[in-house]
């Protein structure tokens, strides 16, 4: 756990991203804000804080604001028996949260960074995941939610890079949730905290301070296990979550230019996953086109690919395109030929649209 | 060693000050040094010293490498030759030496286990104890050959095929019955799976441990887990999973929990010598004490971990001095002595609710059973040492020797105690048998609070395939 670094801000590349074309539920227009996603964290921490006694904030340096500032503020406000720091210990923090969140609590688990969420992963496959299913529903602890940061970063390397949701997702009892903007931060984040199931909830990064966007200043929440579609188009799907969609994006808007009309979908929630809005719009357009950060082999792209395959297979007129991580460790001078890029993804568009 | 002595004395003094009622708590582990020698010196057979516990790596002599193992938080004072500077590092303040010596890896005397009864059940001299009545002996006493009937009778029937599965507490009766009559009912207990002696004590009855194993669907884990993966939330029973030590972080959080709450209560996990090993074990510790976490740690050292004896294990002394090194409070005692048990975690309870703040208490004890119906640890160690402790050193012959001697029980009793617990549980094994499965739906909720989609459809394909196969279905459980 050697070699964390705190702020990323000033060294990252421009990656921008454009807003949702969906206003979100419960955000009035008069109460919008512009904020970076980092911030949309902190509000939802200070209003899940506020707005339930009986909830946590707990963590390695979560105290002065962690090392991403994400809890900023938070220890004033509430003061240092709801918001604190933990031992440098990621099973201990998974665990310690399970106990409280059993006795009734919404613990807020964060873990610096999900390149270190493994030694905590016993605690979250072995013991949160089936603390309900094991007791016959005596006991649960739903009210824990586990925030990290994921996904590369421009210098990262091996341990400040990873992308481990496809883990998670092969594991039943437990709920993973990935934001890709401000506004969706913030309303998915409350829903994780209040959601009585148990969440991994990971954070991208790279957009902390990236992603700028109006985020409406009181308390929403974005369901769970809705995805959505947030642009729509006719000749190809394409499914994502997280930092990769502004990629994708991107992606769309060249295709856009060569007459390729394509629909991107936003998971939101990888386990459960809304499989009924991606068959919808692979049933419309006939290809599919899903991309990760994480490695192309066992990441969740072949879960989607499997399923729709199974769904639309009479529908399909192209093989489904997965452009994911390479099967390598994160690599850091490598890091541009490792990723996903927009040119990947919209060459694997033309191929497909072409095939 | 003079001026080992003082700072210990001081510390002595400071918590006789603050808290008088918690000097025979302390007892025993002052004892370890030879400071105050009230309590009988006991050797403990297979737990006896090794060879590794013998100063051998360092030349330096034991008294030196003792004293600078001990808390220079008290030894910072001016007279002391050697530390009369100090530097402020973080953390505090440290006296330094100009003399290089290395902290020896144990004491030259192990930690002596504290007792109150021996092995005839009779009380040993100056002992300090929590007295204990008619009624709460006569139940600790009746639950431990309840809990041992339980064991013997299950273990047979699972040898019939009946259940699947079994782990009995043999050896284990007392930690197991007093650790729980000293608890409170609002006591929150996450346990391993040697300690239904818990839920026992606070009600579980005979018949829903028998549904448990016949996982029928009276079973409130609905069928889903092993035989022994007990748990009730009535009873403030925490669920048994069968990863090892993984409760002791749990613990920790549930008892920031009560004391957030303002809970006259604490938390209490057990895990057995293995247990130790695992991370879990270690982040626990540490975290109960920067938290400031009112949670007992029961460790039961049986000597066992499945084959692997202690000395495999760890090289410390034990358990108990592991808690030292995380700032936490520890004692040793004979688990295999009920009345010691009792007042162990009686005072540690008090003081852990009090103080907010964990306490660790080692229970030597030993494993009379195999590990698991799964195991034949004659494969592994002598008969012959399993013998003594099942007859020389029964927790459950002891305490009745005492029970017997206050004349609250006898030989009537026991008969009729141990044929009703025995006619109970075989009408209960009836019972449990003729009961039925729980229903296929059970397979597929609680997963989450509520069934998702994906869920949905695999139980509409599930039914689909059950109604074109039903003889490769079991016939019992409804559909």
């Amino acid at each position: 756990m050697n070699n964390k670094f705190g702020r990323l801000v000033s060294l990252v590349s421009k990656r921008g991203f454009s807003t949702s074309t969906c206003v979100q539920k419960g955000g009035s227009e008069e109460g919008l804000k512009s904020l970076n996603l980092c911030s949309a964290i902190n509000q939802a921490l200070h209003i899940a804080l506020d707005t339930d006694p009986r909830s946590y904030v707990f963590g390695e340096d979560v105290s002065f604001g962690g090392v991403f500032r994400c809890t900023t503020g938070l220890v004033d406000q509430f003061g240092k028996k709801r918001v604190f720091n933990t031992p440098l210990c990621e099973q201990g923090i998974v665990g310690f949260g399970i106990g409280l969140a059993a006795m009734g609590n919404r613990a807020i688990a964060e873990i610096q960074f999900a390149d270190y969420i493994y030694p905590a992963f016993d605690q979250i496959v072995n013991e949160a995941a089936k603390f309900r299913y094991r007791s016959g529903n005596q006991f649960n602890c739903g009210g824990l939610t586990i925030r990290a940061p994921y996904g590369a970063v421009g210098h990262g390397g091996h341990y400040h890079s990873q992308s481990p949701e496809a883990f998670f997702c092969h594991v039943p009892g437990i709920k993973v949730v990935i934001p890709r903007s401000p506004r969706e931060a913030k309303g998915l984040l409350l829903s994780c905290i209040r959601d009585p199931n148990p969440i991994v909830f990971f954070e991208p990064k790279w957009l902390y301070r990236l992603a700028v966007e109006e985020v409406p200043e009181d308390d929403y929440m974005v369901p769970l296990s809705e995805a959505e579609v947030i642009r729509q188009g006719s000749d190809i799907t394409l499914v994502g979550w997280g930092a990769q969609l502004s990629i994708m994006e991107q992606a769309c808007l060249d295709a856009e230019k060569e007459g390729i009309s394509c629909e991107l979908i936003d998971l939101k929630t990888l386990i459960p996953w809304d499989k009924e809005t991606v068959e919808a719009s692979v049933n419309k357009t006939g290809k599919l086109l899903v991309s990760h950060e994480a490695p192309i082999t066992g990441g969740f792209g072949a879960e989607i690919s499997a399923s729709i395959v199974e769904r639309c297979f009479s529908r399909l007129e192209a093989p489904v395109t997965r452009i994911c991580g390479l099967d390598t460790p994160f690599p850091l001078v490598f890091e541009p030929f490792y990723m996903p890029t927009k040119n990947k993804i919209l060459d694997a568009i033309k191929s497909t649209v072409n095939y | 060693m003079a001026s080992w002595l003082l700072g210990r004395s001081r510390i002595l003094t400071h918590i006789k000050h603050l808290h008088k009622n918690l000097f025979f708590f302390l007892g025993p582990f002052l004892n370890s040094h030879g400071s105050c020698s009230s309590f009988p010196s006991k050797t403990i057979e297979p737990f006896k010293c090794r060879d590794a516990y013998s100063p051998t790596l360092f030349s330096f002599s034991r008294h030196e490498s003792t004293k600078s193992e001990a808390q220079l938080e008290e030894e910072h004072d001016d007279t002391e030759e050697d530390h009369h500077q100090v530097i402020d590092f973080p953390g505090g303040k440290v006296g330094f030496t100009s003399e290089m010596r290395f902290i020896s890896e144990s004491a030259q005397k192990r930690v002596p286990c504290y007792c109150v009864l021996d092995d005839n059940g009779e009380l040993v001299k100056h002992s300090n104890y929590v007295q204990v009545g008619k009624e709460m002996g006569v139940k600790m006493y009746s639950d431990m050959v309840t809990l041992q009937t339980m064991d013997s009778i299950f273990y047979e029937v699972q040898r019939q095929g009946r259940i699947s599965f079994y782990v009995t507490q043999m050896g284990e009766e007392a930690v197991n019955i007093a650790s729980a009559a000293a608890l409170s009912p609002d006591d929150v207990v996450l346990p391993q799976y040697r300690e239904p002696g818990v839920l026992l004590w606070r009600g579980f009855t005979l018949q829903q441990f028998v549904h448990q194993c016949l996982g029928n669907t009276h079973d409130l884990g609905k069928g889903r887990q092993m035989p022994i993966h007990y748990g009730s939330n009535q009873h403030n029973y925490f669920t048994v999973s069968s990863p090892i030590a993984t409760q002791l972080p749990q613990a920790v959080g549930a008892a920031y929990s009560l004391k957030m709450d303002g809970k006259t209560a604490c938390a209490v996990t057990y895990c057995g010598d293995g247990g130790t090993s695992e991370g879990d074990f270690h982040a626990a510790m540490n975290f109960a004490a920067v938290m400031e976490a009112p949670v007992i740690f029961i460790i039961r050292n049986n000597g066992w971990a499945i084959s692997t004896p202690v000395e495999e294990q760890f090289r410390s002394d034990g358990i108990v001095v592991k808690g030292k090194a995380y700032g936490i409070w520890g004692i040793r005692v004979d688990g295999n002595d009920a009345l010691a048990v009792y007042s162990a975690v009686h005072t540690a309870r008090e003081v852990a609710i009090r103080e907010k703040r964990p306490v660790l208490i080692e229970a030597l004890t030993y494993r009379v059973g195999h590990h698991s119906t799964s195991d034949d640890s004659t494969k592994y160690r002598a008969i012959d040492e399993i013998e003594y402790w099942k007859m020389a050193r029964n927790p459950v012959n002891r305490l009745r020797r005492w029970v017997e001697k206050n004349g609250w029980w006898s030989d009537k009793q026991e008969l009729e105690l141990r044929s009703s617990i025995r006619k109970q549980l075989m009408h209960a094994i009836q019972v449990a048998e003729t009961a039925q499965k729980p229903p296929l739906v059970d397979l597929f909720n609680d997963v989450y609070d509520q069934m998702p989609s994906n869920l949905q459809e695999q139980e509409k394909l599930l039914r689909k395939t059950i109604e074109q196969h039903p003889k490769d279905y079991p016939s019992d459980v409804p559909l």
